[in-house]
């Protein structure tokens, strides 16, 4: 049995295939990105070596500087909703009639491209004929808010559209977690006279404290790299006001064709997520950890 | 972390034990539980109302849009906002290509992640720990980060313009996931079967395509509907990779027509619901499956 399960030939023809793909396109570009960060190159023709040029200008772009603290702005909202995310998976996972389905419905905006999500939440935010500002206008509000054409305010509203999108993702988690929270605990402290605050608040936040920080460094990370609904919504805009990381990094490559600077903008991006998911890693500690 | 495999089991609501101590509040609890199930239905219609305005914007005249209010029921449904989106411009091609690629690139990711996942809890041999490590962390690398060398790389192999270089992305990109996924159902399944089946001298090849990859269906089919949705909705990869009209999908397609059809509202509206409905038609059938697969994925790290 050992020997026929352990033949060489076989495990190479199972797993070479998926390695070589991971590799040649996950992992080798990640090192080439930090090289072409080094170069000059419009794409096509030739690189032209530059050394640290770019990653020295890189430090000293406020555009990039902006774009990153938006990109982290993003990151800090998501981990702030994962409160309310929280608080309503506690509620759901009370055993609530009715939480299977309100589950259900709550996932349905994960399921959608997020270029539909973008253009649907164009439409909703559109100053004359969409759906929030007519609200505004019915309750008396004089100025409606120009809402994504507004450099102050487009980047707060893009983030709307991305809690609803995500919510039921990390409630269908958060819940799932709760429920396999020992029913002998909760009974016991129950008897002990906790109330639900203290049940919730004592023992099932803490028995889930793992799940909670893959989901914040889930949120962090993905809040980093986002780049598909901005990009559709405002494309980073008006002026740079909803720019982030890998809008900026987009634009540069594929729409000036600066791939060297686009390069060193993504390298960036590759060691700011990981120096968050470490960051995040080390300071979290949970008590699985020890 | 095996709490996800019972997530899926919903708890019976079992009876709650007498507690005769509580009673005098059980008025005032009651009244607690409904400002709750106000609040959770109150999220629910904030999570669904959006799509049922696009689904009514997608009905409307262009009067109706701009003349009046947009929370007005369309008053004659304008059915022929669909089939102006779906022969004008190339809506058409944009679904069938979409559609293609979703289907081969999830039969490839679920074949090669299959067996890198038999390989990995099946078989013995020395890199098996480094290997699973490699893939995991695959998944936290932020794929814009490797998109101008992957661009590079596909122009040098003449796979710009090429559906390949879409398949091969959507494969490659999947798979961490995909094996996250199978993994936990490999490890959780009695390997009885498949030792019995080797003592008979049962080659590998036969043991892995007739008795375990049955066995994994179950999982197989919710890793699907996970890669189908993934597929569906990507957008990055195909706006990056592919200039002509002739190869976009749908996410990209109805992009670029939603910029070219600015003022129609309506013909805007059909096109998105085109575009979400075969995931919402799926999302109907296979909702238990998406759910856990959702779940599984993320948190199994």
């Amino acid at each position: 049995m050992k020997t026929v399960m352990s033949k060489k030939s076989v495990i190479a023809l199972y797993v070479l295939p998926s390695l070589i793909l991971v590799l040649i396109l996950i992992y080798i570009p990640i090192v080439l990105s930090g090289y072409y960060g080094l170069t000059d190159w419009n794409g096509v023709g030739k690189m032209k070596f530059i050394g640290l040029d770019n990653y020295i200008t890189l430090i000293h772009d406020k555009l990039f500087w902006t774009s990153t603290w938006h990109s982290i702005l993003l990151g800090l909202f998501s981990v702030l909703s994962l409160i309310g995310y929280l608080i309503v998976s506690l509620i759901l996972a009370s055993k609530l009639r009715g939480s299977n389905l309100l589950r259900k419905i709550y996932i349905i905006p994960m399921l959608l491209s997020s270029v539909a999500i973008a253009q649907l939440w164009v439409k909703i935010y559109d100053p004359n004929n969409g759906m929030i500002n007519s609200i505004l206008t019915s309750l008396g509000v004089e100025h409606t808010p120009l809402w994504l054409a507004d450099p102050k305010i487009a980047l707060y509203a893009i983030f709307l559209p991305i809690v609803w999108q995500y919510a039921g993702f990390y409630i269908i988690i958060l819940y799932a977690a709760l429920i396999n929270v020992p029913e002998e605990l909760i009974e016991a402290a129950r008897i002990d006279g906790a109330n639900a605050f203290q049940i919730a608040y004592k023992i099932k936040i803490p028995l889930i404290s793992g799940v909670l920080k893959v989901l914040v460094i889930l949120a962090v990370v993905g809040s980093l790299k986002y780049f598909d609904l901005i990009y559709v919504m405002t494309g980073g805009g008006p002026g740079h006001a909803s720019e982030v990381m890998a809008s900026y990094m987009y634009k540069e490559a594929f729409g000036k064709f600066n791939f060297g600077y686009g390069s060193a903008i993504g390298f960036g991006l590759l060691v700011i997520s990981m120096a968050a998911t470490w960051l995040i890693q080390k300071f979290l500690k949970t008590k699985s950890d020890d | 972390m095996n709490q996800m495999e019972t997530a899926k089991v919903d708890m019976p609501s079992t009876p709650v034990l007498p507690a005769p101590k509580r009673i005098k509040s059980t008025a005032l609890k009651k009244a607690g539980m409904g400002l709750l199930y106000i609040v959770l239905i109150a999220i629910a219609i904030l999570q669904i109302y959006p799509l049922i305005w696009l689904f009514e914007l997608s009905l409307k005249t262009n009067q109706e849009v701009f003349g009046m209010s947009p929370f007005a029921l369309p008053k004659h449904p304008q059915w022929s906002n669909y089939v102006d989106a779906w022969t004008s411009g190339n809506i058409k091609s944009y679904f069938f290509n979409s559609v293609w690629y979703t289907i081969v690139a999830v039969v490839l990711t679920l074949i090669l992640a299959s067996f890198v996942t038999f390989a990995l809890t099946r078989m013995q041999w020395k890199l098996k720990g480094f290997i699973l490590a490699l893939f995991m962390a695959a998944y936290m690398i932020p794929l814009h980060s490797t998109l101008i060398p992957l661009f590079n790389i596909f122009n040098h192999a003449h796979l710009i313009n090429n559906p390949l270089s879409i398949i091969i992305s959507y494969v490659t990109f999947n798979l961490p996931i995909t094996v996250m996924i199978l993994l936990g159902f490999y490890k959780s399944l009695p390997r009885e079967i498949e030792e019995a089946a080797i003592m008979d001298g049962c080659s590998v090849h036969r043991l892995f395509f007739r008795i375990t990859l049955p066995m994994t269906a179950p999982v197989l089919s919710t890793a699907a509907i996970i890669n189908m949705i993934y597929n569906w909705n990507e957008f990055v990869f195909v706006n990056t990779f592919i200039n002509s009209e002739k190869w976009k999908t749908l996410t990209v397609g109805v992009n670029n027509f939603v910029g070219q059809y600015l003022t129609d509202w309506g013909a805007i509206g059909a096109t998105l619901v085109i575009s979400i409905l075969p995931i919402l038609i799926a999302y109907i059938f296979l909702s238990d499956r998406i759910i856990e697969g959702l779940a599984a994925g993320s948190v199994k790290g």
